[in-house]
């Protein structure tokens, strides 16, 4: 672990440059991913990636240069170009960063179990191979796939005010999906892949649940293919936490993007519906509503000491009792803004720049059982595990699809449907939020896919939820 | 020693140190990019990044592994570096199980396509666009540098694949929040062709100053622009032409391609490969052809990689990653740009579309938002701009029933995305002008 540690401050110490404030950023990564399709096992996809972006700041005009020569001459040269470039821009840059505090601290960040040994290659293929044995025979299962990503993850942050911040992660991707035909449409139900992902070890497989979940899998697919079409009208809609996750991602977490509401994104990501002003005031959801930004579930995807910039990470509400509080803005954007923030400048690796991100982004435990949030509901729909996402570019009107849908009539689960879709506005759809699921409802999930940033950039997120009830939103099927 | 030099001498290498048993391939991939980024018409954050990986499969007895591996550009340095990935792999094939779908090309084909016309110095762009922007709320990210991609494998097989381009993609926006959508891309900068295009994005910000026009969900006549129809064919290219999703029967285009459905004969879609800006060899060693996707409305070709070539008795066609097309065509109509309008009579303008997805995939399905600059027009008159919309409608009724005309004229549309590594894809669309859109939020 930091293997190339003492190298490389050894390499920065002897860095020359005539910049007020430089820094550095060396990220390596080493990645696995497996998959079992349809009981083949298909070739390993390993990959080793490493790099350093160097970031100077000169009479307040910061700029970077990213490179993967990590020699003393390598390192150098990327050095003088962040420097000329930062000289190149001055007359046009729209920050002045004179007076912005730079870190300081030293400090050490490990996933939990990192240290505990993995199940090897062989090994993960006999339970990717045995799970995808365990799909029934059935000629309407037309394709499976059961799969394993694994990403260490070391990042050592140094800068010349002293702050030397390392960082080794693990993280895991368990996955299975299942496909089914009836000859006149198909209907897929997975477990896993993009709605889940946590730090650790070979636990992280078994919390995931798909040990021995081929078969039901398999069988909510069936199901599926011979269930009604989700029907058409407003209801009470039960959304578990693998559906929560993406809820609180598209219309809590991107709105609420500090670099978003200062304009950064508008040409890409996007803007929010979300404005300075509304911080302190604005009654973002009902008074069941809160939600945190919290770097401390050791398991979550996004659980870390620092971030990318070197500010030490805490749990913060963003919004308590439904209203909004604090934005998602790192120091930076707290620096342009004047507002306080969290922690939440990342960068996907090496060779992108740290930008505001969602980091652990959960909503808080309520009181409610799953008993008695059904039992709660007279006319209503549950939906799980999100297949479908669209949003406008100010993170307000929104359509989200789900796989799994199921009627609730009188306090009761009824008939499977499939295609359940609804549709809302973020402003108005959390005022509705009827009933927060108790800690026996709680999940801690993330995804691996958030995408933003010019240029482009995926990050880790996690999100961990309760099941939750939203009174009267409007729900429909597809055309099938 | 130039990129093409580093990877010639990698490729040399191993072939002296594989086995007379073992086989590879060996797919480079390497960029020297500025990016600048613009908000409120100054720049916002800038720099460099220069990366450069290869992509090594090795296979023997049919067991083959494949790694990812960043190099550093010290010839010594990376040699050793690809010397620790073959033992790697030689370790990891001992451990797997014979592969049923491996599928190789055993053609030595030689392919090279070296472009490197100069880039303009970015000084003097961020120059050319701080001018131009002056008094303007832009936003946006301006993005070059050469991009390299190479090819080789132990059949003798050999490909290079260099261009400079760049590509300023940008908004301006009005102070009531709207916007318009712009973009200058190309390998040859011009300062009078890039004011030109700047002119005409400015021009459009003057019918914002109108209040918006206020719609009530239902359906409506629509002009799609090329970069909103771009979106559109965007959804289909998702496992639309994939053989593997057509077979897994997960396809957007799964009634087309079982002749359940048709879309309007206007239609006309192709992989044009020749003369495009992506690379005419695949990531595993597959010259790519020419495709015709959908003629006259009716599926036709299909995207194979290897692997679903060999999985169902198939002819790969140098399909890349997801078996997506990458250099899609689509035939012009015969609505002149001038006519459109008038054509459209009344009902929406729409420059872009946003964030589009499923509502029900194997129905061809699809929902999304209007996004920049988007208007209602009466009587062939751009009366207002209207605000975000979304749409939900069946792909089969946009390019199907709904559809009246294409434009004559196409755009060739560059991709902007940089996720991982600058893209080289690119689209080649008409306008579309439809009968009816439906609208529900």
């Amino acid at each position: 672990m930091f293997d190339f540690s003492a190298q490389l401050k050894q390499r920065f110490a002897a860095l020359q440059s005539s910049a007020q404030f430089f820094s550095l950023r060396y990220v390596k990564q080493i990645s696995q991913h497996l998959s079992v399709r349809k009981n083949v096992a298909e070739p390993p996809q390993l990959s080793t990636d490493e790099g350093a972006m160097l970031t100077v700041r000169i009479n307040g005009v910061e700029a970077y240069a990213a490179t993967n020569d990590l020699s003393q001459r390598g390192l150098q040269a990327a050095l003088e170009q962040a420097e000329a470039q930062a000289r190149m821009l001055a007359p046009h840059a729209l920050l002045d960063l004179r007076d912005h505090a730079v870190a300081t601290s030293r400090a050490d960040y490990l996933s939990p179990n990192l240290t505990s040994a993995f199940p090897s290659l062989s090994d993960c293929y006999a339970l990717l191979g045995s799970e995808s044995a365990s799909v029934p025979k059935d000629e309407r299962l037309v394709n499976w796939q059961v799969s394993l990503g694994l990403e260490n993850v070391e990042q050592i942050y140094l800068n010349n005010a002293g702050a030397e911040i390392r960082q080794a992660q693990r993280f895991v991707f368990p996955g299975l999906s299942v496909t089914a035909y009836d000859g006149q449409g198909s209907q897929t139900r997975s477990l896993g892949r993009d709605n889940f992902g946590q730090q650790g070890g070979a636990e992280v497989i078994t919390s995931c649940g798909i040990i021995g979940a081929a078969a039901n899998v398999a069988d909510q697919a069936l199901q599926l293919i011979m269930a009604p079409n989700t029907p058409t009208g407003p209801r009470d809609l039960l959304l578990t936490p693998d559906q929560m996750i993406l809820q609180i991602h598209e219309s809590i977490g991107h709105p609420l993007e500090l670099d978003r509401i200062l304009g950064d994104e508008r040409n890409y990501a996007g803007t929010s519906f979300v404005k300075t002003s509304d911080f302190g005031s604005l009654q973002y959801g009902s008074n069941l509503l809160n939600v945190t930004f919290d770097p401390d579930i050791p398991e979550q995807l996004a659980s870390y000491a620092f971030d990318d910039d070197g500010t030490q990470a805490s749990k913060q509400f963003l919004i308590r009792n439904g209203v909004l509080e604090r934005p998602l803005g790192g120091a930076l954007s707290q620096y342009r803004s004047g507002m306080e923030g969290v922690a939440n400048s990342r960068a996907c690796s090496w060779n992108r720049a740290p930008i505001d991100r969602m980091a652990n982004l959960n909503i808080e435990p309520g009181d409610k059982s799953m008993e008695q949030l059904i039992g709660g509901i007279e006319h209503g729909i549950l939906m799980s595990t999100n297949r479908s996402w669209s949003i406008d570019d100010a993170r307000n009107k929104f359509q989200f699809g789900c796989e799994w849908g199921q009627l609730i009539e009188n306090g009761e689960l009824k008939g499977v449907v499939k295609n359940p879709n609804y549709r809302a506005i973020s402003a108005q759809f959390w005022r509705n939020l009827s009933a927060v699921g108790d800690a026996s409802t709680f999940k801690v999930l993330g995804t691996p896919n958030c995408g933003k940033g010019e240029p482009n950039q995926v990050v880790r997120v996690g999100h961990a939820s309760p099941a939750c009830v939203f009174a009267n939103v409007d729900v429909f099927g597809g055309d099938a | 020693m130039s990129h093409q030099a580093q990877f010639k001498a990698l490729a040399d290498w191993l072939h002296g140190a594989v086995t007379r048993q073992e086989r590879f391939t060996l797919g480079y991939n390497a960029e020297a990019s500025d990016f600048i980024r613009f908000n409120h018409a100054k720049v916002r954050q800038a720099g460099h990044v220069q990366q450069a990986s290869v992509y090594f499969k090795l296979i023997e007895d049919r067991r083959h592994a494949d790694l990812n591996l960043t190099l550093c550009g010290d010839e010594a340095v990376d040699r050793q570096r690809l010397a620790e990935a073959l033992h790697q792999l030689r370790e990891t094939l001992t451990l797997l199980p014979e592969d049923p779908y491996l599928l190789l090309n055993d053609d030595a084909w030689h392919s090279s396509n070296v472009q490197d016309v100069p880039l303009p110095d970015s000084a003097h762009v961020v120059e050319q666009i701080a001018q131009l922007g002056e008094g303007l709320d832009l936003v946006g990210i301006y993005a070059a540098g050469p991009i390299y991609r190479g090819f080789a494998s132990s059949n003798g097989a050999l490909g290079w694949h260099q261009a400079n381009s760049f590509n300023f993609d940008f908004s301006l926006f009005h102070e009531n929040g709207q916007a318009v959508k712009a973009n200058y891309a190309g390998h040859e900068w011009s300062d009078e062709a890039f004011a030109k295009r700047f002119a005409l994005a400015r021009e459009q910000l003057t019918f914002f100053g109108q209040p918006s026009h206020k719609l009530t969900p239902g359906q409506y006549r629509a002009y799609l622009a090329p970069a909103a129809l771009e979106e559109v064919i965007g959804m289909l290219c998702w496992g639309g032409f994939s053989a593997q999703s057509l077979e897994d029967k997960t396809s957007p285009l799964q009634r087309l391609y079982d002749g359940q459905a048709t879309l309007s004969p206007l239609v006309n879609l192709n992989e044009q490969v020749t003369g495009s800006l992506s690379p005419a060899f695949s990531g595993e060693g597959y010259p790519r052809s020419d495709l015709s996707l959908v003629v006259e409305g009716a599926a036709q070709d299909r995207l194979i990689d290897s692997r679903s070539a060999a999985e169902y008795g198939l002819a790969a066609n140098g399909a890349g990653w997801g078996e997506s097309p990458s250099a899609l065509a689509m035939n012009g109509g015969s609505l002149a740009l001038d006519d459109v309008l008038k054509e459209l009579g009344t009902g929406l303008y729409i420059s872009n579309l946003w964030y589009l997805n499923f509502s029900d995939r194997t129905a061809g399905r699809i929902t999304g938002m209007t996004r920049f600059a988007t208007f209602w027009v009466e009587d062939g008159k751009i009366k207002a701009p209207v605000s975000t919309m979304r749409f939900d409608d069946s792909v089969f009724s946009l390019l199907g029933a709904a559809l009246e005309q294409l434009t004559t004229e196409r755009e060739l549309i560059l991709s902007a995305s940089t996720y991982s590594q600058r893209q080289t894809a690119s689209n080649l669309l008409p306008g579309a002008l439809l009968n009816r859109l439906t609208l529900t939020l």
